[in-house]
């Protein structure tokens, strides 16, 4: 493993862990656990693993990234206005009125933005119909999916999961942020969704299981997903809810709560 | 005056576009041959996918293929594709404003025999009621054809609503259908019957007979519900200063309310709505159900009648 490359997307992920912070604490409101969870696997889509051009969001041949979990709109923003998708400034403005920032992603809205998601259940469903059009057209692109562990309480997930396997889509790449928790509490506790790597492999689908905050394995598991052909590949990340912040880890209550000046000071120390 | 089902004719029109547009994609879910996209299915197989019985993945899925600039035409029975899967049309289709064609068969209470939880008569409400939402409502298998083509050339989302039986054609082969313009069948002084969908044929039918009793209808087949040609309606209001409203749909939230909120702000005069009275509908042939839910041209009559005595 080439590590100058793990240590360039070490820091990518720290500054991006950072704007979460600072994005959500100056909003007063958003979702930093889900965020937090999921930043090393977006960091290594969009710093190394996806083929876009920021200057051009809309070229054809672009890999395409769904964020369907839309709550972690915090961690999108600040990977496409770190990748130059749109000043980092804006980044401040989230969540309020007049801003393109909307508290959930909004495609008409700001660029690089695939899909206006938010409503849970619904990103994989999209996923697919680009993969399709992709096939149709016969373009190489890839299109990446990031899923929460309790969204795939939805039943629609499961519509899209056997539509996937039955078009052989393996243009879709999905991943599931397995950070544990919901909002209610612990997803094993509320509904529980295990054993999820067998769920998917039983739809069809090709799994393979990383520690999704383990940057070496995260890249290793995209290589072979897209050598893979003929199913959709799943990626299931056992990540931690919170991920960076001690005092945010694991912890339930901090799903959908902004941190205070004097929190975000501490949460911003330890990311450092 | 022969006859087509609205569905036939959609059919038809998506092999005839499919032709010509390599862009067109057509989706269902588990209803192609009820639907009647098996003919594109047949024609144009690789552009064609049945998501099985999951509408909500129908509608996600065709919101993902627009965004890689197909033009999806999703189908299934108009109970599904705007009741299961309302939410995914809501925030997957029309928040975004995507530009994915929604088009639905077996509308209305006409769908007969399957009794009330196949019989829709709250889709156009539903639609409506979404921003950028247009909605269309075919009164024949000619302006389903031109809707089907106007649709396809609109960069937004639509939903077409067709029904499952076959309807008098209306139009002449010439006729040019245009998204958001209102058509005046046939002008009057007396009373204006707005009509849409099966109902304009009735509606016709309802204006000869009052003819009889020297009575000038004049009607107007509204088949594009949003946007709502405020212009033609309005104008007509002013001219007859009487309305009558005739759907196969919910007395609410459809035709009737469009055209009574738009007549209430601009020019208020008596009006009557016909369409079901706020129940569930119940299995029958389509011509039972018609007459025992108040959707014949007798009824549309005695609504005139009840106008003309408000004015």
């Amino acid at each position: 493993m080439d590590r100058d490359l793990i240590a360039k997307l070490e820091d990518k992920a720290k500054e991006i862990r950072r704007d979460i912070i600072r994005m959500i604490g100056e909003a007063g409101s958003g979702h930093p656990g889900g965020s937090l969870s999921g930043a090393d696997i977006v960091t290594v889509l969009y710093f190394h693993a996806m083929r876009i051009k920021p200057e051009e969001p809309h070229w054809p041949d672009r890999d395409r990234f769904v964020l369907s979990k839309g709550h972690a709109a915090p961690l999108l923003y600040a990977a496409l206005a770190e990748r130059g998708y749109f000043p980092k400034e804006e980044l401040m403005t989230l969540r309020k009125l007049g801003s393109r920032l909307q508290g959930h992603p909004d495609l008409n809205k700001v660029p690089g933005v695939e899909m206006s998601t938010g409503s849970l259940g619904q990103g994989l469903s999209v996923a697919n119909g680009m993969a399709l059009a992709g096939k149709l057209d016969n373009r190489d692109y890839k299109v990446y999916v990031l899923l929460g562990d309790g969204e795939i309480q939805e039943g629609m997930i499961w519509e899209a999961a056997m539509a996937a396997a039955h078009f052989k889509l393996d243009n879709v790449i999905a991943f599931l942020d397995h950070n544990g928790f919901q909002i209610d509490g612990p997803t094993s506790d509320i509904m529980n969704p295990e054993p999820v790597a067998d769920k998917w492999r039983a739809f069809g689908w090709h799994v393979l299981s990383i520690d999704g905050h383990d940057l070496a394995q995260i890249l290793q598991a995209i290589e072979e997903a897209k050598r893979l052909k003929g199913k959709p590949v799943m990626i299931v990340a056992k990540t931690i809810k919170g991920k960076g912040v001690s005092f945010m880890e694991n912890q339930v209550g901090w799903h959908g709560v902004a941190p205070k000046p004097d929190e975000m000071e501490r949460a911003l120390a330890e990311l450092k | 005056m022969s006859k087509i089902a609205t569905r036939d004719a959609y059919g038809k029109a998506l092999v005839r576009l499919g032709e010509e547009n390599k862009d067109i994609v057509v989706l269902d879910a588990d209803l192609a041959k009820s639907t009647k996209t098996i003919d594109f299915a047949k024609a144009f197989p690789e552009r064609f996918f049945d998501l099985g019985i999951a509408e909500q993945n129908l509608i996600g899925t065709a919101a993902g293929l627009s965004l890689s600039g197909k033009i999806p035409f999703a189908s299934s029975f108009a109970m599904f594709a705007t009741g299961r899967a309302f939410e995914q049309v809501r925030n997957s289709v029309a928040y975004p404003k995507l530009n994915v064609k929604i088009a639905a068969t077996h509308a209305g209470i006409t769908v007969g025999e399957d009794g009330a939880s196949h019989q829709t008569v709250e889709d156009i409400a539903i639609m409506r009621a979404l921003p950028n939402m247009t909605v269309i409502v075919p009164a024949d298998g000619i302006e389903t054809e031109q809707a089907v083509r106007a649709a396809a050339g609109y960069k937004g989302p639509v939903y077409i609503r067709l029904g499952r039986s076959a309807v008098p054609v209306i139009y002449d082969d010439d006729y040019k259908f245009e998204i958001g313009k209102a058509s005046v069948l046939r002008e009057g002084k007396d009373v204006t019957v707005f009509a849409t969908g099966i109902m304009v044929s009735a509606a016709l039918d309802a204006a000869d007979s009052l003819a009889g009793e020297g009575v000038e209808v004049e009607v107007i087949n509204v088949s594009t519900i949003k946007p709502l040609d405020a212009e033609t309606v309005v104008r007509s209001l002013q001219k007859t200063k009487a309305g009558v409203t005739a759907e196969e749909h919910s007395i609410i939230g459809g035709l009737g309310a469009a055209v009574a909120e738009l007549s209430c702000e601009n020019c208020p005069v008596p009006l009557v709505r016909v369409g079901i009275k706020d129940v569930f509908g119940e299995s029958g042939t389509p011509n039972e159900l018609l007459v025992k839910y108040g959707l014949t041209s007798e009824d549309i009559v005695q609504a005139v009648r009840n106008v003309l005595q408000r004015k």
